[in-house]
């Protein structure tokens, strides 16, 4: 047996799938091609077994998530992960917040901004170009009503360009996609010692 | 198709004249790969359980429960004529043929996923739901999110360069 992690923590816990993901042996021509575009190429881990059961989501949403989370220019990496961060605590897809809170501070060689997120939640105190980011990829997860003009116009005031902005839109609505699949399709457990 | 002819550009209003419009052009690619999705979760070419109709049908009601009557309009279009019409009205009782049960499942997924616990995938999967069509549901509401919430997005970045 194993235990369901229910606080959010930057050690990333295992994903049990609640579904009987796809097996490779069975895989059809068109799952093997999906498969192989995936971020993590060398083990094919169970969540992308499980989405192979729609192959064609599959395909179309790996290159777009890694277009959105890595292309050049724009909103830095680490602010992206905060739009991500924020997004996967109004969901509660405590798996997705771990990998990206881990990915946020490798990134930023800190763990101030994560260990401050953990710790108050959407109530965190951060430095105000985050605090800006932050809350606004709070309300859009929420609802896309609550995200205001006045919301926007705090992120141009903490420096954001349009581009900067619609990374930020981006990253946080693909946050609301992956955990409305993580979080929905499995379970997050660390294994008994 | 050029990005100006996406849903999601299309519904926020951005011109091509518009301040917004250089994001627009900036991610243009990451643009047309979301209409991609749009294309993969609404009119698949393998639907599984849910033909496109009832797809259609199921996003207009997701756009409805964002506040995005526009929206719904737009997606009924490939739902119009058809018996799954019942299920774009989150206030009606119309299923479009679906149990309940998914239909329940759907609205929850939309507006508090936190809330989705074992036992719903259990549910689904007692009505007869397979595994597959499991995640088919999964794939088209969670696009769905992304893509309201992106336009959402757009929308502020228009009003706010105005």
């Amino acid at each position: 047996m194993s235990e369901i992690v229910e606080k959010f923590t930057r050690r990333v816990p295992h994903w049990r799938p609640r579904v009987t993901p796809v097996r490779l042996d069975d895989a059809s021509p068109e799952q093997h091609e999906a498969l192989s575009v995936t971020p993590s190429n060398t083990r094919v881990s169970d969540y992308v077994l499980v989405l192979a059961h729609d192959v064609e989501s599959l395909k179309v949403r790996s290159p777009l998530f890694n277009a959105i989370m890595y292309d050049k220019g724009g909103l830095s990496r680490a602010e992206r992960e905060v739009g991500a961060i924020a997004a996967s605590m109004v969901n509660r897809c405590i798996y997705c917040a771990a990998v990206h809170a881990t990915r946020h501070a490798e990134l930023e060689k800190s763990t101030a901004t994560t260990d401050a997120i953990f710790e108050k939640g959407e109530d965190a105190k951060l430095a105000p170009r985050d605090q800006a980011i932050f809350d606004f990829a709070l309300r859009l997860s929420r609802a896309p009503a609550e995200a205001t003009v006045e919301d926007l116009e705090r992120l141009r005031e903490a420096g954001l360009d349009a581009t900067e902005i619609l990374d930020l839109v981006l990253s946080t609505a693909l946050f609301g996609w992956a955990n409305r699949l993580m979080h929905v399709l499995g379970d997050p457990v660390r294994p008994d010692a | 198709m050029s990005v100006w002819e996406t849903t999601a550009v299309r519904a926020s209003g951005i011109s091509m004249a518009s301040e917004a419009a250089s994001a627009v052009r900036a991610r243009e690619q990451v643009l047309l790969n979301s209409q991609a999705a749009e294309d993969a979760v609404l009119r698949p070419r393998d639907p599984g359980a849910y033909a496109h109709d009832i797809r259609a049908a199921l996003a207009a009601r997701i756009a409805r429960l964002n506040g995005e009557t526009e929206l719904a309009r737009f997606f009924m279009a490939d739902a119009e004529d058809s018996d799954a019409a019942g299920l774009a009205d989150p206030a009606g009782t119309g299923h479009g043929g679906l149990p309940p049960v998914v239909v329940a499942f759907m609205d929850r997924v939309a507006m508090s996923p936190r809330e989705i616990r074992a036992e719903d995938i259990e549910a689904l999967k007692t009505a007869g739901v397979a595994d597959s069509d499991i995640v088919r549901l999964c794939e088209l509401n969670a696009f769905l999110a992304y893509e309201i919430r992106l336009i959402a997005g757009l929308r502020l970045l228009r009003e706010k360069a105005a």
